[in-house]
């Protein structure tokens, strides 16, 4: 397998947020991603596909440092964003965590209130006035699309929300402390069609002020929500591109066997 | 290239194609007659070329609805969205094939009677030659998938255009020499645009077999000279026949 550029010539006037640089990631003994690079353009979505097992939550996991929680699992390589390498053991987990934020497949509202599902992240990181938190509060779930449905009743339990509503809950939250880049896997795989659509509408307005990664195996909705697209395959970079040049006209076979259905 | 998981969506897409070779054969019989009716003044034969063009406007019409119905069904991505846009867009050049060779035997029809000046066909017949070798390669280059063969079809048609100037030039002479033959030579022009158009869709057909196979497009610009055309231009350059 060649190696893929971790630029594109095309995007050139983009500036990348993330660069990914030989990337590799080890469960135990077993290498998950073989030196992966590519960059996450600023303010643009990037959408990873590939089959189960391929790479592309790992990659994720990666971005963040969630991998962490876990011993026996380590990364090698490099993860520059904004010029530092965030797979540094000097540092600080959390406050990456807060410039990179994650949503997960399920929903995962805390089991408390709509308003302090939001104010807790806020207060973990930052000490606000009450009227300042409303506003953050108010800020994000505007933010998220939820607003409107919710205003009436923040004391009630975010879980008594639908799946829908708590999965725009759970992105209220990650851009209540203002992150930088967001990281979406397999956002809409829980949700109705629908709620499916709300979040892809809200993918969209967030790419205005975010950097946005998204794992997903609808292969119609990384074509709508994305940019870029990267195709992984057996932890292997396959095919890095715009989204447009991805689904219409694919470089590589692999990638070309993956999207049309004919993997055997 | 590997079959789909779904066998049904291969099927779906081998149906496409198989329509689209029917079509070709269609259309290139009707040229042919259509040619032969024009050049022995065969009323029965043009008849039946006017005859045979629904069928290929019905089969025009299911390529256009099996195509969408893959779309919604299948949401094709890559070389399946291509080959159904392709099987669209194929068809509907190869029935407007099918229109221009039914417009040469309405127009046999209506000059069969008149006086006959048979050197005046023997341009047609070369521009036909040209466009029925076009039409034919173009349509191997689909079944192939071939986008070499598909470029030269392409680059070919030039020659067909050039064809077409002298044929055009010619046909004026005659209209010159003798007014009696006005009629007959004015319908023997539209005949020539139309095979000239003929030959326009056989690189409609390429430039979308280029797309099927590679995904990229052609240039916008065909290769064109007609320069001489327009030295004795009647401000008719692109209306449709009438």
């Amino acid at each position: 397998m060649t190696a893929m550029p971790a630029m594109l010539a095309t995007a050139m006037e983009t500036p990348t947020k993330v660069t990914v640089r030989d990337l590799d990631f080890y469960y135990g003994d077993t290498r998950a991603l073989k030196s992966i690079s590519l960059g996450l353009y600023l303010n643009r979505v990037t959408a990873f596909i590939g089959p189960s097992g391929c790479g592309k939550s790992t990659l994720l996991r990666v971005l963040n440092r969630m991998y962490d929680l876990y011993p026996k699992q380590r990364a090698t390589g490099e993860v520059i964003l904004d010029g530092q390498n965030i797979l540094s053991p000097k540092l600080d987990v959390n406050l990456l965590r807060a410039r990179v934020g994650m949503v997960f497949q399920k929903p995962t509202p805390f089991p408390m209130s709509i308003y302090d599902n939001i104010a807790f992240g806020i207060r973990l990181y930052e000490r606000v006035s009450k009227s300042e938190l409303d506003s953050r509060v108010e800020d994000a779930l505007r933010g998220a699309a939820l607003w409107e449905e919710v205003k009436d009743k923040l004391h009630t339990s975010g879980l008594g929300l639908s799946g829908g509503q708590q999965q725009r809950l759970c992105i209220a939250r990650t851009v209540a402390i203002h992150p930088e880049v967001i990281l979406f896997d397999e956002p809409c795989s829980a949700l109705d069609p629908i709620s499916t659509s709300k979040i892809e509408e809200l993918i969209d307005e967030l790419s205005d002020r975010y950097t946005i990664a998204i794992v997903t195996h609808n292969m119609q909705q990384a074509a709508r929500v994305s940019d870029f697209t990267a195709f992984m395959y057996l932890g292997e970079l396959i095919e890095f591109d715009e989204t447009d040049r991805v689904f219409t006209a694919p470089s590589h076979p692999k990638t070309q066997d993956y999207i049309t259905g004919r993997f055997g | 290239m590997t079959d789909h998981i779904v066998k049904a969506y291969d099927k779906e897409l081998e149906a496409l194609g198989r329509r689209i070779a029917e079509m070709g054969g269609i259309s290139e019989k009707m040229l042919a007659e259509a040619m032969d009716a024009l050049a022995g003044s065969d009323i029965e034969l043009a008849h039946r070329v006017v005859s045979t063009d629904p069928r290929l406007d019905n089969l025009q019409r299911e390529i256009e609805e099996a195509a969408i119905l893959t779309i919604a069904r299948r949401q094709p991505m890559a070389v399946d969205l291509r080959e159904c846009i392709a099987a669209i867009r194929i068809s509907g050049d190869l029935e407007r094939v099918g229109d221009l060779a039914k417009n040469i035997a309405r127009r046999t029809l209506q000059i069969a009677t008149e006086s006959r000046l048979p050197r005046a066909v023997v341009g047609l017949k070369s521009m036909h030659d040209v466009a029925a070798m076009q039409l034919k390669e173009v349509l191997d280059a689909y079944a192939e998938r071939n986008a070499e063969r598909a470029r030269s079809v392409w680059i070919n048609d030039i020659e067909l255009d050039a064809l077409e100037d002298s044929v055009f030039r010619d046909l004026l002479t005659f209209m010159m020499e003798d007014p009696r033959d006005i009629s007959f030579c004015t319908h023997l022009l539209f005949c020539s645009k139309n095979i000239e158009r003929i030959g326009d869709h056989a690189t409609n057909i390429a430039e979308t077999v280029v797309y099927l196979v590679t995904g990229e497009s052609m240039p916008t610009e065909r290769p064109k000279t007609k320069k001489a055309l327009h030295t004795v231009d009647f401000g008719a350059k692109d209306e449709g026949t009438p």
